[in-house]
């Protein structure tokens, strides 16, 4: 393949089905942050970094 | 016995190899290097032999490795490191700032502003905000997976290999040892040994991820963890580069014109968005809520924050290269997704200063919290202004101004090194396990005389840049440029003296913090006046009696 045609196929790629994965992908990430199951699982994440009162010594 | 006398025969043999390299380097400045790297050797020969411990069979003994405590000690030489490197690099900006305005400053050949300039942006960038990240990644990594430092040699190994990687770069800067990237100036055989470091680094930090005893990996260490991975790829991918010959300092990039520059400039900004921000947003997720003592305010907000900084910001590079030979729908998005990073920027702000919500009270009486307010301040400030500065009509003016130094200082001085300054305050009476800093007052002093100094060099920046880039692009009536080059030059000097005078503030904070941090360790603490106190009247202090009439 020559080094235009590489370019090409690259950048066809890029703003169609790669653009499309690459939001999906996101929008995955985001949604499944807010599942309404979650809210407990993140304010015991956020308290975590409190447990040790005296830096675990 | 055994074990000492390998460790000691690898040491043996890499020093041989160090001084063979530099007795037959094809350059004087490889020998140089060489020769650095025989003396780092030398002394890694000299303390296997007469530092390590060994018990009386002459066995050698590893170092105490108790799974109880965290291990602190590459912490430890990270924060002296840290306040080392930003003394120098704070000194050499002040330096390179003065050089601008008086010429004369420029000592040929070594302390040339084309020299120092490198040295600077290098010594605050990786020395000064390098040491940090190490240093607070490794603290940071260990309270919240509640595990010791996995692999305790390698973490040693990344602390030492880092400071001659430091000592390598900073010396070949000022010999002309460069391959002139931007940001990116160590020449191929500096960046093996920055790779091989880092891949230590990052089997350090995932090692103490996985024997983590804490479920749930906190959000601090995917900021870490992303840090890490990106600048690997980056900096393997910018530095792919064929050397002249295996013995000389000289070498030739992989890519050849403006594939070459969209390289330089992928790497380029994104050292600052995963180098200077995911890294330093790492710092600013664990210390704000520990120093604010309060869980930081949407945990799922910084879930989403750290995704759209990873998936936007890879691709704002091109912004760095508008109106060049970069095809126009590369520019165009460069453009496109710098705007869009303005979003998760200011999600991860509020964010963080929201953190503070309910306590708001500590932005007036703990200096630390004020100077964490203050770095996410401008981080907000820093991350409008990239955007504005990306979209094409404004860069047509700004490019190639001093409103982009402006910039780029109104991060790395007010976000950067405000967070730092607080992590480092932060970390040094805990390391060292002192009752407290040794003064507070210090601390209040610092964080006015850096702010002082941001304001001065930022303004004088924005001032000088617009003014430039407007004189620059003057048109007369005649259809002629107004202005010749020099003409912007002279115009702009006040503005680079009162630059050069905020840049001097900032390091006078700078020094204060050093002797604060100093004396911390030492185990003293001054005797001061608290910084507040609610007031108090004895003689007020008691009951109403009704006087007799007279």
């Amino acid at each position: 393949m020559s080094g235009l045609e590489t370019y090409t196929l690259l950048r066809e790629i890029a703003d169609s089905w790669g653009l499309l994965a690459m939001t999906l992908l996101w929008i995955g990430f985001a949604v499944w942050a807010f599942r309404p199951g979650a809210k407990k699982h993140h304010e015991d994440a956020a308290n975590m970094i409190f447990k040790d009162g005296h830096d675990g010594e | 016995m055994e074990a000492l006398t390998t460790r000691a025969g690898t040491w043996f043999g890499l020093l041989i190899l160090a001084i063979m390299a530099a007795a037959l380097a094809h350059d004087s400045l490889f020998a140089i290097h060489m020769t650095i790297v025989a003396i780092a050797t030398g002394i890694g020969l000299w303390w296997t032999l007469y530092g390590s411990s060994v018990d009386v069979a002459g066995n050698w003994l590893r170092p105490a490795n108790d799974q109880s405590k965290y291990d602190d000690d590459p912490v430890r030489w990270g924060v002296i490191a840290t306040l080392f490197w930003g003394m120098a690099g704070f000194a050499a900006g002040l330096f390179i700032a003065l050089q601008l305005a008086f010429p004369e400053l420029n000592f040929e050949p070594y302390l040339n502003f084309g020299r120092v300039r490198p040295l600077h942006t290098s010594a605050v960038i990786f020395a000064f905000g390098g040491n940090a990240l190490i240093a607070t990644s490794f603290y940071v990594v260990q309270r919240t997976c509640r595990a010791r430092l996995a692999f305790p040699g390698l973490a040693r190994f990344v602390f030492w290999g880092y400071q001659l990687f430091i000592v390598l770069a900073a010396t070949g800067y000022l010999l002309g040892v460069t391959q002139s990237r931007e940001y990116a100036e160590p020449e191929w055989y500096v960046d093996l040994w920055l790779t091989i470091v880092w891949v230590a680094y990052l089997a350090v930090f995932v090692g103490t991820i996985v024997k983590r005893k804490e479920p749930h990996i906190y959000v601090a260490n995917w900021f870490y963890l992303a840090f890490i991975l990106t600048i690997a790829m980056l900096h393997i991918v910018n530095n792919l580069a064929v050397p002249v010959s295996f013995l000389g300092s000289r070498s030739y990039s992989l890519f050849s014109g403006v594939q070459d520059a969209l390289t330089q400039w992928w790497y380029g900004h994104n050292a600052v968005g995963f180098f200077l921000t995911a890294g330093f947003l790492a710092m600013m997720y664990y210390f704000v809520p520990k120093q604010a003592e309060r869980p930081v305010y949407s945990y799922r907000l910084s879930i989403i924050h750290f995704w759209s900084l990873i998936f936007l910001y890879i691709w704002a590079g091109p912004h760095h290269l508008h109106y060049t030979a970069l095809p126009d729908w590369a520019q165009t998005l460069g453009m496109v997704f710098s705007v869009m990073l303005w979003m998760p920027s200011w999600g991860g702000m509020i964010n963080g200063l929201m953190t503070l919500n309910g306590a708001w009270d500590k932005i007036r009486t703990d200096p630390i919290i004020r100077m964490m307010v203050w770095a996410l301040a401008f981080y907000g400030m820093s991350t409008f202004e990239g955007p504005l500065l990306s979209i094409k009509a404004v860069n047509s003016m700004s490019h190639y101004t001093d409103w982009t130094i402006g910039h780029v200082h109104s991060g790395a001085l007010g976000w950067n090194g405000m967070i730092t300054f607080a992590a480092l305050y932060y970390l040094a009476p805990r390391l060292w396990g002192r009752e407290r800093l040794y003064s507070l007052r210090m601390v209040n002093w610092h964080f006015w005389l850096a702010t002082l100094g941001i304001v001065f060099y930022a303004a004088s920046m924005w001032v000088a840049g617009m003014m430039q880039g407007y004189m620059w692009r003057e048109y007369g009536a005649d259809g002629y440029l107004v202005n010749s080059f020099a003409e912007t030059v002279s115009a702009m000097w006040p503005m680079y003296v009162a630059r050069a005078f905020g840049g001097l503030l900032y390091l006078a904070g700078a020094v204060i913090m050093v002797v604060n941090i100093w004396q911390t360790i030492a185990g003293k603490i001054r005797e001061e006046a608290p910084l507040t106190t609610a007031k108090y009247n004895p003689d007020a202090d008691r009951p109403a009696v009704a006087e007799p009439a007279e």
